[in-house]
């Protein structure tokens, strides 16, 4: 009885204060969109499935990115680095145990602690030092810079870990994809519909898990953190303690894009943690509307879309365009542009509700 | 036999002072290049707390004008004084446009120049190409002991050193400099008092992409010309400036001072990047202990 009622507060901390979109209408949108989402692969080619997992990996890392940039307040460039961190220990776990048993599963986990562990190590010279928001985004982002400097120069074969090579700027490769251990033979989990819907749900559950973060005790503390660090303080919380937890919780989930991207290619560069690399989860986040979870999901799912598009018709320019997005969005709309739409909309709906109330 | 031992503690005492020339010598590197890197960014994060992630665009900005100018036959210094001001001039707009609009935001400013970075980048990869014949290091080189030293890298340490005397002069001598150091202590005071706070603000946004210009143009002919070469030298930037504080003088200077010495050290044992290793690591060190910064601990040690 008391699980239930537990398992009833938790449910009704999906929505709250902290996030957008409540009630029949929109959790009956997410149902619509999640059966499409599942429907998908029925009907799309396998090029397009796995592409489509491409985009979900990237989700995590901009997720988590919101919650410490648009909930916690303190913009960190450094995302990447727990990225790149989770990424190469991925591969260096599996080449070294092998695909038997669910150990690349294991591996899973393992790399997502050992990048929280940098997160948290990292965090706490950074929340406990008091640094303040630009500070943060710098030395994050040189950290990240220092990383791939790092990795770079690992070519050669001294540079191992195990029977993995490092293998410096050209990238390690060949490590197994996730493999899930079946009675009737392993299931490999190569970019296809398995994947796909592995990936599906583990980002649903991501999705609704930080909704109900946000809206906890823990998200109303870190957004009044984000409000007035002082005053918080002078209500009794430690503010380092939560900042710190939210940018562990934040970069365990860029760890985790970290290792569905490795295993998804079966390869990692150190240029996944250079200054391109870094720069786009900003923009992600920033387009889509950093203030809130479900805006930068769609956001980030769009420019991801657009990214790829314009790669197609001239690679170069992409990266000219992504950063004319970022430019216009701070000016212009600095909730981020699907906040921007959503909030437009929401306004109109509401000043033809208190129209029509007129007319009665 | 007597001589015999004091031939060898002869040596000995050369080997040292040898040693102790190329260890200076390797720390006043460092020393220059974090000076010369940072000071542009401190000037701009002193005044309005914005840091420019377009650092890194305004030394490519610099090098690149620079090192064309050299090769139409423009003599080097003046060349990059060229290099400096075309990234001044660049700079004063930008601020206008941009950047203006963002000062009640500072996390937005920051965003916004690395967009401005990413256009930069890319734009110069687009029309400019993967790489720029460089120059070559002019002046030759000098032994002393059994290694030889580049002229140039004594020209650079030269250089920074009177940059940060010109700078001295500018904000303590000047009227610009008065009016900018009013403006920083309490903006709206100045402005009712008179001064163009509009304008100072463009002024110190220009004379820092200036400065950051003269970095890449100081550094052109030593390095390779890629269109990302800012990033060579944001990470030095940004760390100097992150223990250095706000105040160039009693924190940019003597941060380069104790970082190149660190880096020098770290360089000599273990190659470029460990020296960049350790800086971070110690700069992440520091700012646990002296959190403001190293001006903000010598200003809280004052009475």
């Amino acid at each position: 009885m008391s699980a239930l009622s537990h398992l009833v507060s938790i449910v009704t901390l999906l929505e709250g204060p902290q996030t957008l979109g409540r009630g029949r209408r929109f959790w009956s949108g997410v149902i619509l969109i999640l059966v499409a989402a599942f429907a998908y692969p029925l009907f799309a080619d396998g090029y397009d499935v796995g592409n489509n997992v491409y985009f979900f990996n990237w989700i995590f890392m901009a997720l988590g990115l919101c919650l410490i940039w648009g909930y916690g307040g303190s913009l960190s460039f450094g995302q990447t680095a727990f990225f790149g961190i989770a990424g190469y220990a991925y591969g260096v776990l599996t080449i070294n145990l092998g695909d038997a048993y669910g150990l690349t599963l294991f591996a899973l986990i393992a790399a997502g602690l050992i990048s929280a562990v940098c997160a948290a190590i990292l965090g706490y010279f950074l929340f406990f030092g008091r640094i303040s928001g630009v500070f943060l985004g710098i030395v994050t982002l040189s950290v990240t810079l220092v990383m791939e400097r790092f990795i770079s120069q690992t070519a050669g074969p001294e540079w191992h870990i195990g029977t993995a090579r490092l293998n410096g700027f050209n990238g390690m490769g060949g490590m197994p994809s996730l493999t899930v251990p079946w009675p009737g033979g392993p299931i490999v989990l190569l970019p296809d519909v398995g994947l796909y819907y592995v990936t599906l749900v583990l980002l649903v559950f991501v999705y609704l898990g930080l909704r109900v973060l946000v809206n906890s005790r823990f998200g109303n503390v870190i957004v009044a953190i984000r409000e007035n660090p002082e005053r918080a303080e002078m209500l009794g919380y430690d503010v380092r303690k939560y900042q710190l937890g939210t940018f562990v919780i934040g970069s365990s989930l860029a760890g985790l894009s970290g290792v569905l991207y490795t295993s998804w290619g079966n390869y990692i560069t150190p240029a996944s943690m250079g200054m391109t690399a870094a720069s786009l989860p900003i923009v992600w986040v920033a387009v889509g509307g950093r203030s809130d979870l479900t805006t930068t999901l769609l956001g980030t799912f769009l420019v991801l879309l657009v990214f790829q598009a314009l790669t197609i018709y001239g690679s170069q320019y992409a990266l000219v365009a992504m950063g004319t997005l970022l430019v216009v969005t701070v000016l212009l709309a600095p909730n981020g542009i699907v906040a921007g739409v959503v909030s437009l909309v929401s306004k109109r709906r509401v000043r033809k509700r208190a129209k029509s109330e007129q007319v009665l | 036999m007597i001589r015999v031992i004091r031939f060898l503690q002869l040596g000995f005492v050369m080997d040292l002072l040898y040693s102790a020339f190329s260890f200076l010598y390797q720390s006043g590197d460092a020393f220059a290049f974090l000076v010369l890197s940072a000071c542009g960014l401190a000037v701009i994060f002193g005044m309005m707390g914005v840091i420019n992630l377009a650092h890194g665009e305004f030394i490519l900005c610099g090098a690149y004008v620079s090192t064309s100018a050299t090769q139409m036959g423009l003599p080097l210094p003046l060349s990059i004084a060229v290099g400096a001001g075309v990234a001044g001039l660049i700079g004063m707009p930008l601020e206008r446009l941009i950047i203006r609009h963002l000062y009640s935001r500072p996390l937005d400013t920051i965003v916004a120049t690395w967009g401005i970075s990413m256009i930069v980048t890319q734009g110069t990869l687009i029309v400019l190409g993967s790489t720029m014949q460089g120059s070559g290091t002019p002046l030759g080189s000098f032994m002393v002991g059994n290694y030889s030293y580049s002229v140039y890298r004594i020209v650079l340490m030269g250089t920074a050193l009177a940059t940060l005397a010109a700078l001295w002069l500018v904000f303590t001598r000047t009227r610009f400099g008065v009016l900018a150091r009013a403006t920083i202590q309490v903006p709206h005071i100045a402005q009712a008092l008179g001064v163009n706070t509009g304008l100072i603000y463009s002024l110190t946004f220009g004379l820092g992409a200036a400065l950051a210009g003269l970095a890449g143009g100081l550094y052109a002919p030593t390095m390779t010309l890629v269109p990302t070469m800012g990033s060579a030298f944001i990470v030095e930037a940004f760390v100097t400036v992150v223990i250095g504080g706000a105040d160039i003088f009693l924190g940019t200077a003597p941060t380069a001072a104790i970082l190149g010495v660190i880096k020098a050290a770290l360089t000599s044992w273990h190659g470029q990047l460990a020296g960049q290793i350790g800086m971070l690591l110690s700069v992440i060190i520091v700012i646990r202990i002296l959190p403001r910064g190293i001006s903000g601990w010598i200003l809280n040690e004052r009475p």
